[in-house]
């Protein structure tokens, strides 16, 4: 009864057992945060725009992001993963999301940025439906945990028209 | 060397009624097991609950032994979401990030398109020859929640065999002579 091996077994499955209790309690802890993030977006440049040999629609933006990310982090953030996704309706697709830029924040200090940048991946429409075609600038972010619940909400920015004509 | 001949005694000692219980006891571990993981498919839809992070495509997010939690609802699939899915001719599912979605009005369909956070380009190079995006019917689940280094454990079994024969060994062992 009071062996080696049976004290062995006792002492890990409680080590096991407050380390799972203190994750859960870790995880648990992030809702209490209420985070307040504040977000700007600019389309500065329209590169080029034009209808590719298959039909679709492409075009290439220069893109202004500010952001203030600091308010989601708490002691049990690991990461934060943001991008910037332009999303519209067209006649036969109910939803389009396309990704437009997106990065990694790996602590509160960085949390506070301004980036200039043109479309890191392709804005590329299934068909040819982009001209003169109002689409909304969503950013979207995905809190990512040292241990538990993932997190990700995001918030709607001003739209843009895309122009009437191919450049 | 004491603990040996303890066991070796206790093995000789065994009588019928004694080993019965010890197999009821060990089948009963077995199925509370396979209940657990049966009654976690139910719970969240997904044919495979719980996944371990194998490569380091999501890093720094998700690293090699990590543990992710999946869900499947019928929630539309969106932009940003970590997903799991197979990929024809693969035999390992990939988890990895959406980055472009397309849902169709009539049919309801989407096309997706996904990328690790860690990779330069997206996943087209991955996907089937051919094969432009994912439909529904590829994704396993959503990752909806994270648990660190816990997957090590099956990483070190599937790659050195002889580490899973050994423990199971002393388990069974530990089973077998057990007096409580």
């Amino acid at each position: 009864m009071h062996s080696f091996g049976y004290r062995a077994n006792a002492l890990l499955t409680f080590a096991v057992t407050i380390l799972a209790v203190i994750c859960a309690l870790a995880s648990l802890s992030d809702n209490l945060n209420v985070p307040s993030p504040t977000a700007q977006v600019q389309v500065l440049n329209i590169n080029w725009f034009q209808k590719q040999p298959n039909g679709n629609d492409e075009v290439s933006l220069t893109l202004n992001i500010s952001a203030n990310l600091q308010s989601m982090f708490t002691w049990n953030t690991k990461q934060v993963f943001v991008f910037l996704a332009a999303e519209y309706e067209t006649p036969q697709n109910f939803l389009n999301q396309i990704s437009l830029w997106d990065g990694i924040i790996p602590s509160k200090e960085h949390a506070k940025f301004w980036i200039h940048t043109t479309n890191k991946y392709r804005f590329t429409d299934q068909g040819s439906n982009l001209l003169g075609k109002e689409f909304n600038l969503t950013l979207h972010w995905h809190v990512m945990p040292k241990t538990g619940k993932m997190f990700a909400d995001k918030v709607v920015m001003t739209g843009y028209r895309l122009p009437e004509e191919y450049r | 060397m004491g603990w040996v001949g303890d066991a070796v005694e206790s093995i000789k000692s065994l009588q019928i009624r004694q080993v019965l219980l010890q197999a009821v006891s060990l089948g009963m571990i077995v199925t509370s097991a396979l209940i657990i993981w049966k009654g976690l498919m139910c719970v969240t839809g997904s044919e495979s609950p719980v996944v371990v992070v194998l490569s380091g495509s999501m890093e720094p997010g998700f690293k090699r032994g990590d543990i992710l939690f999946l869900h499947m609802s019928k929630a539309p699939i969106r932009a940003g979401e970590i997903v799991v899915f197979n990929v024809d001719g693969r035999e390992i599912p990939i988890v990895h990030r959406v980055i472009k979605v397309h849902e169709r009005k009539d049919t309801g369909e989407v096309d997706v398109l996904t990328k690790g956070d860690n990779n330069f380009g997206d996943d087209r190079l991955l996907y089937a020859q051919g094969q432009l995006w994912l439909q529904r019917h590829h994704i396993m689940g959503r990752a909806v929640g994270f648990l660190p280094y816990v997957g090590w454990v099956t990483i070190i079994m599937t790659e050195k065999p002889i580490i899973k024969y050994l423990l199971i060994g002393a388990l069974g062992l530990l089973v077998v002579t057990s007096k409580d």
